[in-house]
């Protein structure tokens, strides 16, 4: 179980961090999604993983940690409002520069790839 | 006055609450008159919390009753009662200056300047490394809509940069946060100083990884270097007021990693003492040189503005690097100087780019500017300031850290580069006031007066820098008390919050 925790939430960071250093805004806006899916994941699993451990006492023989389940939902609800406002401002960007671009400009081509579109058209 | 330590949160989040409420709503004049005399009531709070945590000893406040180190709880020892009335002064002097038009550009400024005040003080009083992430993000939050507060193109390109950045940021922090308790089981930061040198060598290698991510994300919040691209477009792209109070931000960074590495990875954290240190030293030193650079390569007021705060910023971390009483002494005075001179340095940049039409606050000749005697005598004092010139506050600031260097290793690395920085920051602060004041071409043309408010914003900002000398004894005394409680992990701001068993 652990292992295969441990890699959703490593493939969860791989792709977000990738998506994060992407060009335009919405692919942006999904890796930072990802992210915090990522983080909550391993928030939660920094209480150790149990099966069948309620967080009351007394519910169960085994019990969890209720503090790491309290974090993430501290980070879920502060990561929802920060998605929601970033979603708001990339179109407010879109709109304001006229393109989806996070530098606000499409980077121009060099003229190296150029001259090879010109020669292929 | 048992709530004393939660009310510089709790009055400013008040404030901005009711000033969303009917009858303040929708009037920019009550809007300011409320505003400004609750944020003077925050500063004399804020002195009396300092007061009495300096004559009692530590103030606790323990939130809904819950012993730590179960429970959430305010710590206000000597430095963090001193940032808070740091933060409300410098706000206080930035919040004049916006009363006098700067608020009109959009809606809600004045809510959401409380908002900001309300996070950085949290952060800055807060005893819980997750209670300090939650208030990271509202500062941030608050910080976010101020930025773009106003709007326009630059704004809205340097906010999209600057919200991105952050949120990565906050994720790492996240991340560190699952690391550390998932390795040491607490989140209170006295609890957390008492537990890290039980680890097992394990556990210790992650407790490491979490401490250095910890590292990362202040270090980007600090602007350290190479996390620190995004502060010049930033701090130059943001409304004035915005700008000064923002002054306090990259300070917050500090002060948590100040907190962080000094009492849960500081001298007796056993085999994770110091893990920051090795990295700290360079990357300081780099930020520093870079920050110099930056200074003499910029081509307006605002941005050389911008970069003064990463030489201040690179000047703190060397302080802290040192791991020295003396050293963190000279760091809190040089904080305070450095965070309201470059706040006053804002102001008076937009004064002169408002007097110069379109040429701005750019190195370029202009016409001359109407009210040029009055703000060049206020740029006079803030450049003596910031570069580090007698009489004033930044001279004894730096002679304070350079004397905390003696007798160290480091001590042929940080001299020459603390130095070097001060004589670049001359050469380039005497290059911009010669070019802005003196090199005009024709009369001026523009009549607008400057607001008499401003120039009392700028004067009350810019009086700290001699008030900060002529009271030099007893300010060092008091940070020289500061750094002996952070540094001394068997003071009472441990031992004082944990329950009786736990001693």
């Amino acid at each position: 179980m652990e292992a295969i925790y441990a890699f959703c939430v490593g493939i969860l960071t791989t792709c977000g961090f990738f998506l994060v250093l992407r060009g335009r805004t919405f692919t942006v806006v999904m890796g930072l999604t990802l992210l915090s899916y990522a983080v909550n994941l391993f928030l939660f699993a920094s209480g150790r993983l149990k099966l069948d451990g309620a967080a009351v006492l007394g519910q169960s023989i085994e019990y969890s940690d209720p503090l790491p389940q309290a974090l993430v939902l501290t980070a879920i609800v502060i990561g929802f409002a920060m998605t929601a406002f970033v979603v708001i401002l990339a179109m407010r960007s879109r709109a304001d520069q006229g393109n989806d671009h996070v530098d606000g400009h499409i980077p121009v081509q060099s003229t190296k790839s150029r001259i090879s579109e010109k020669r292929h058209s | 006055m048992q709530h004393l330590p939660i009310l510089p949160i709790l009055l400013p989040m008040l404030a901005a609450a009711f000033m969303l409420l009917p009858p303040l709503s929708n009037s920019i004049t009550r809007h300011r008159f409320f505003a400004v005399s609750v944020m003077m009531i925050l500063v004399i709070v804020s002195a009396t919390l300092l007061l009495t945590s300096h004559q009692q000893g530590t103030q606790m406040y323990v939130l809904g009753g819950w012993q730590p180190p179960f429970g959430i709880a305010l710590v206000a020892d000597r430095l963090s009662t001193m940032m808070v009335l740091l933060t409300s002064v410098l706000a206080l002097g930035a919040q004049l200056y916006a009363c006098a038009g700067d608020d009109h550009d959009g809606m809600y400024f004045h809510p959401l300047f409380m908002f900001l005040v309300m996070g950085v003080n949290g952060a800055f009083l807060t005893g819980d490394i997750f209670n300090l992430f939650v208030f990271f993000e509202v500062l941030l939050i608050a910080s976010y809509a101020l930025l773009i507060h106003g709007g326009g193109k630059q704004k809205t390109k340097a906010t999209v940069h600057y919200v991105i950045l952050n949120l990565v940021g906050s994720s790492i922090f996240l991340f560190a946060l699952g690391i550390l308790y998932g390795t040491i089981g607490s989140l209170n930061m006295e609890d957390m100083a008492n537990k890290v040198r039980l680890l097992g060598e394990h556990e210790q290698a992650l407790a490491k990884a979490g401490g250095l991510l910890l590292l990362v994300v202040f270090g980007l919040k600090a602007a350290l270097l190479p996390l620190h691209f995004w502060l010049p477009k930033t701090y130059a792209a943001a409304s004035a007021p915005v700008a000064a109070l923002f002054a306090i931000m990259t300070k917050v960074g500090v002060y948590s990693t100040l907190r962080v590495h000094t009492t849960i990875f500081g001298e007796d954290a056993g085999a994770l003492a110091g893990i920051a240190i090795p990295w700290l030293w360079p990357l300081a030193l780099i930020t520093l040189g870079m920050g110099a650079i930056g200074v003499l390569a910029s081509p307006s007021l605002r941005l050389t503005a911008a970069n003064l705060v990463i030489v201040s910023v690179g000047t703190l971390m060397l302080a802290i690097a040192m791991q020295r009483e003396a050293a963190t002494s000279a760091a809190l005075y040089y904080m305070i100087h450095s965070t309201l001179a470059t706040g006053a340095l804002f102001l008076i940049a937009d004064l002169i780019s408002k007097q110069r039409g379109k040429a701005e606050d750019r190195y370029v000749v202009a016409r001359k500017m109407n009210q040029g005697k009055v703000i060049g005598v206020a740029f006079f004092i803030a450049a003596l300031t910031v570069v580090g010139m007698p009489p004033l506050s930044g001279f004894v600031g730096k002679i304070l850290i350079l004397q905390a260097a003696q007798g160290m290793t480091e001590m042929i690395w940080v001299w020459p580069v603390i130095l070097l920085a001060g004589l670049a920051c001359l050469v380039a602060i005497s290059r911009a006031g010669t070019t802005v004041f003196w090199r005009t071409a024709g009369e001026s043309t523009n009549y607008v007066p400057i607001s008499r408010l401003k120039l009392i914003a700028v004067a009350f900002l810019l009086s700290a820098s001699p008030l900060l000398v002529m009271f030099g004894g007893p300010v060092t005394a008091y940070t020289d008390l500061a750094a002996a409680q952070l540094h001394d992990n068997k003071a009472q701001s441990v031992y004082a919050i944990l329950p009786e068993g736990d001693k």
